[in-house]
């Protein structure tokens, strides 16, 4: 190999470098499948798609997973699913949520009652007034 | 860590005239993005916008992987404990970094084993600053300090793109990077602090750096002639020169208030434009470095080469014959 500075790495002098002036092609699958990755912060969360992970099995995948995904902070549960193994309704069936912001009988806000109370009571204070 | 070095590839021709796209297509993809949702990998995307982002994040992603070599060479000899703890966090996180980035890549079509090759080739290109050695000590602490600094420019501004893996990926990134720069820092004030021999050996590391740093947001902007569809498409989110000049306002002052110099006389901030200003750090160094003739390029790829070869036999070991290729969700 031609150098134009030296190697500072004890580790990389022991390694015969030399030998690696032509390199051997990784296969495909070599990397092996993917896991998308559920994450869990604290007990009582929900379980969050973080990302992938590569793995042969799910052993593996659980291992890694905890590498990648959980290096900071809390963590107390990740689940691992092989990508193949989940299902979508895809964004070309976004089209079936479009009117369901729009039913507001489906919410606590859909329903006023207070101007409805207030004018009774005030029909009723007057009439006891009368 | 990632510069912003990244040099756009002009499609050819035949490429244009092969891969037209449905203008109807294209106008929804374009309305997509200016109503500021993001893009998801099951989505219809024009052939050059694919073609553009599995570029850069694949080459985001050998940076991260190249990026740990330099440091890693110093993990053995770091000075103290807490340094080695510290270092071997911040490499453990830059590979972390790759293994996400080639992740949001694998998303838009291209395997991971295929981009592996391309960089064990010398197809695929990554950061130059990495083809730069890391003498000694003071060079980790300059690489951990204004190299990350620099890389949070860029990836800030890229976090807020258009791809939505990318785009996740980049903040998980970003909020890893933040103690880099910190326990980077920490290092370097250190020496800088420190006795004469150890200032000494800052300075020379960051005479050694100057140059790269200045590189590593990539050629000026009227050297380029792409840029305006990538801007539009929210693939490119910051020109060159703005996230240079971003980086030098906010890290100059900082090397300064340690008495500290770096070696050009022609550094300094226009107080008209508001803008620095510096000599000409000679692109051409910068294209040839690129193009595989740095002082370290043939050293890291056989490093890469070398580490590929010898973990080979383990992963075809555990490799499961029933596992098949199946493009990753988000």
């Amino acid at each position: 190999m031609n150098l134009k500075t030296p190697i500072v790495d004890p580790r990389l002098n022991r390694a015969d470098l030399d030998e690696a002036e032509t390199f051997t092609h990784v296969n495909e699958m070599e990397a092996w499948g993917t896991f998308e990755v559920f994450h869990q912060k604290k007990r009582g969360d929900q379980h969050v798609h973080v990302g992938i992970i590569h793995a042969s099995d799910p052993e593996m995948a659980l291992l890694f997973a905890k590498e990648q995904y959980g290096r900071r902070l809390h963590s107390s549960s990740i689940w691992v699913v092989r990508t193949a193994d989940v299902y979508s309704l895809g964004y070309e069936n976004q089209d079936m949520f479009e009117t369901t912001p729009d039913k507001m009988y489906r919410e606590a806000g859909g329903y006023k009652l207070r101007d409805k109370i207030s004018k009774y009571k005030k029909e009723m204070k007057e009439h006891a007034a009368g | 860590m990632y510069g912003g070095g990244y040099v756009f590839l002009e499609p050819t021709n035949q490429e244009t005239e092969q891969n037209q796209d449905d203008p109807e297509k294209l106008s929804a993809f374009e309305k997509l993005i200016s109503s500021g949702d993001k893009v998801e990998p099951q989505d219809w995307m024009p052939y050059e916008y694919r073609r553009q982002l599995i570029r850069l994040i694949e080459q985001h992603a050998h940076s991260e992987i190249m990026g740990s070599l330099p440091e890693g060479a110093w993990i053995t000899r770091a000075p103290g404990f807490r340094r080695k703890m510290a270092l071997i966090a911040k490499v453990q996180d830059e590979v972390g970094h790759g293994q996400m980035l080639y992740s949001a890549a694998e998303t838009l079509g291209k395997s991971r084993e295929q981009m592996i090759n391309d960089l064990l080739s010398g197809k695929s290109k990554y950061s130059n600053v990495f083809n730069y050695p890391a003498l000694t000590w003071a060079d980790v602490t300059v690489i951990g300090f204004l190299i990350d600094a620099a890389a949070i420019v860029n990836q800030v501004a890229n976090s807020k793109g258009s791809y939505g893996p990318y785009c996740r990926a980049l903040e998980r990134i970003c909020y890893e990077e933040s103690f880099h720069i910190k326990q980077g820092h920490d290092a370097f004030v250190a020496l800088a602090t420190g006795t004469n021999t150890q200032r000494d050996m800052l300075q020379d590391a960051l005479n050694r750096w100057y140059r790269p740093i200045i590189h590593f947001f990539g050629p000026p902007d009227k050297n380029s002639l792409h840029g305006e569809q990538l801007m539009k498409w929210k693939v490119k989110m910051a020109s060159n020169d703005d996230m240079r000049n971003q980086f030098l306002d906010s890290y100059i002052p900082k090397i300064y208030e340690l008495g500290l110099t770096l070696p050009d006389e022609n550094l300094r901030k226009n107080p008209e434009t508001g803008r620095w200003e510096f000599s000409d750090p000679d692109w051409d160094e910068f294209q040839r470095v690129i193009n595989g003739d740095g002082p370290c390029n043939a050293e890291r790829i056989a490093t890469r080469r070398f580490s590929e070869e010898h973990g080979q036999w383990v992963r075809m070991a555990l490799m499961n014959p029933r596992q098949q290729a199946t493009t990753p969700l988000a």
